[in-house]
């Protein structure tokens, strides 16, 4: 198993075909508190690059946006019915979806983890 | 015009314990200003409402508007009110003394230009001047306006180089009691000047902006963080972000002044007019007053209401408000989630035939229709000392 880092701070961990997604715990720190989950019904195309979830802080609301083309297999639910879960494990139990990747070769343009630490580090 | 970037952001007395705390700083009002600090909104916003809550009100616009000659009782106080009742609704004369009251400067059509505090010394020694708290985005031009109200009758003295505390919560008077004893016999809108103190001369006022009981106390620049200091030493204490501030507030049903009341807003619109006195509305000598005294009479296009989203979605400033059959109503103006209230809270303008409590309405959020309803306000209990 391998996990991929995008600039907008998704990260994508792939197994087969399928790639489980969710905001890395930079992202996690700068929302803050995130208190609503929305997230794409299962069947659901995505794109990459485009808005796939919302997320919402006390403050404000952000989009999550696909690391990949793909389908989605499914989406957590405990995270919509408990989304502190997001704050407390975000690149664990706070995962948002999986996704069947419609293109491995899509994976390459994103960043490994080393990549991804050094790219916060200069945010 | 200048780039608003390179101008550089103003900082309060406190900016430095604000960094050493380990603030997340951003702009706000023209000074850079803690969000939050490390344990969160939640936390802060919770920690308030059950203990007391330390928040750098400094950039606010504290002032005192003085005659030349101080003293002289009523007649004195009489006079200076005069200046200030060309710009407010509100009857600043009929003040009893220690007494401040909430109240709007207005334009000539009666739209609000900002929400401010005016009060009356209780001190025999300090009539023929008022109090006055202003909002910090807005100050240059309040206190511009109010200057030239005065004319040559009365000087207005800044005070917004100073430290503004403000300590909120259950516990806030228990902490202020080992503190300033004088200020605890203090009640709900009113304040008292402490000369002498171990932090200089202060001016102590029981109110806040977020619900609980609470002070916010004027101090010395010199003294600012020493009394900062003071207050966060106490285990009940623990500084408190602008952004629980927001939420606070509210939950707490107040306007914040560029989103909830501007100048296209008259009071009555604000649902504020409660701040419109009787023998000023007898006299109509105010701002707007034909335009808002026929409002009082035959009632507003819209006006401002809680709204309570029935998900958990939040409702943000600028989402548009529907009736059942998909008709636009109004709109949102400040909306976000409420910790207490443990789900998200809104405040928005509807057409008034939708302003009734229990009113079921649609919020168009990310184009999805959200089921909402009209609430009262506020969302939580306020719990003044009366």
């Amino acid at each position: 198993m391998t996990t991929y880092y995008t600039s907008e701070h998704e990260w994508i961990s792939v197994e087969g075909d399928v790639g489980t997604v969710g905001i890395t715990k930079f992202a996690a720190e700068k929302l803050g508190d995130v208190v609503f989950v929305e997230l794409p019904d299962a069947g659901k195309q995505v794109k990459k690059d485009a808005d796939m979830a919302v997320v919402e802080s006390v403050k404000a609301a952000s989009d999550v946006y696909a690391p990949v083309n793909g389908e989605i297999v499914e989406g957590n639910a405990a995270i919509v019915d408990e989304p502190a879960k997001v704050n407390e494990d975000p690149e664990g139990a706070g995962w948002f979806v999986k996704i069947k990747l419609a293109d491995k070769g899509q994976l390459d343009g994103l960043m490994d983890k080393a990549a991804y630490d050094a790219f916060c580090a200069n945010q | 015009m200048a780039d608003v970037s390179t101008i550089p952001l103003k900082k309060t007395p406190l900016h430095a314990m604000h960094l050493r705390l380990g603030a997340r700083m951003a702009e706000f009002g023209g000074y850079d200003m803690p969000i939050q600090y490390a344990d969160g909104i939640m936390a802060e916003h919770n920690w308030t409402r059950a203990h007391a809550g330390l928040f750098d009100v400094s950039h606010m616009g504290p002032s005192f508007l003085t005659l030349p000659q101080l003293g002289g009782g009523d007649e004195a106080h009489r006079k200076v009110s005069a200046l200030v009742e060309k710009l407010v609704p509100s009857d600043i004369a009929g003040l009893a003394p220690g007494k401040i009251q909430l109240t709007v400067l207005l334009n000539a059509d009666g739209g609000i230009i900002d929400d401010l505090m005016i009060g009356r010394p209780s001190d025999p020694a300090m009539q023929g001047g008022l109090y006055i708290v202003v909002n910090a985005g807005t100050k240059d031009n309040d206190f511009a306006v109010i200057q030239n109200a005065a004319g040559g009758e009365a000087t207005l003295h800044r005070a917004d180089d100073r430290a503004l505390v403000a300590i909120q919560g259950p516990e806030a008077e228990a902490v202020i009691a080992g503190i300033f004893p004088e200020a605890v016999g203090l009640t709900f809108m009113t304040f008292v000047k402490l000369n002498g103190t171990a932090f200089g001369d202060v001016v102590a006022t029981r109110c806040g902006y977020t619900g609980e009981d609470g002070f916010e106390i004027l101090v010395p620049a010199e003294h600012g963080e020493a009394f900062a200091n003071r207050l966060l030493e106490d285990e009940r204490v623990k500084p408190i972000g602008l952004g629980a501030r927001d939420s606070l507030r509210l939950e707490g049903g107040m306007c914040l002044y560029g989103h909830d009341i501007d100048a296209s807003k008259t009071p009555v619109a604000a649902s504020l007019s409660w701040m419109i006195s009787r023998p000023r509305r007898e006299r109509g000598d105010f701002p707007g007053a034909q335009r808002i005294l026929g409002e009082l009479k035959d009632g507003v296009p819209s006006k401002r209401v809680g709204i309570k989203p029935l998900g958990r979605a939040p409702a943000r400033e600028g989402t548009e408000i529907q009736n059942i059959d998909g008709e636009t109503i109004g709109v949102i103006t400040s909306g976000g989630f409420g910790p207490t209230v443990n789900g998200p809270v809104a405040q928005g303008y509807v057409d008034t035939s939708y302003a009734k409590a229990g009113t079921p309405l649609k919020l168009l959020v990310r184009g999805k229709q959200l089921d909402a309803e009209v609430a009262t306000l506020p969302f939580v209990p306020a719990k003044y000392k009366r």
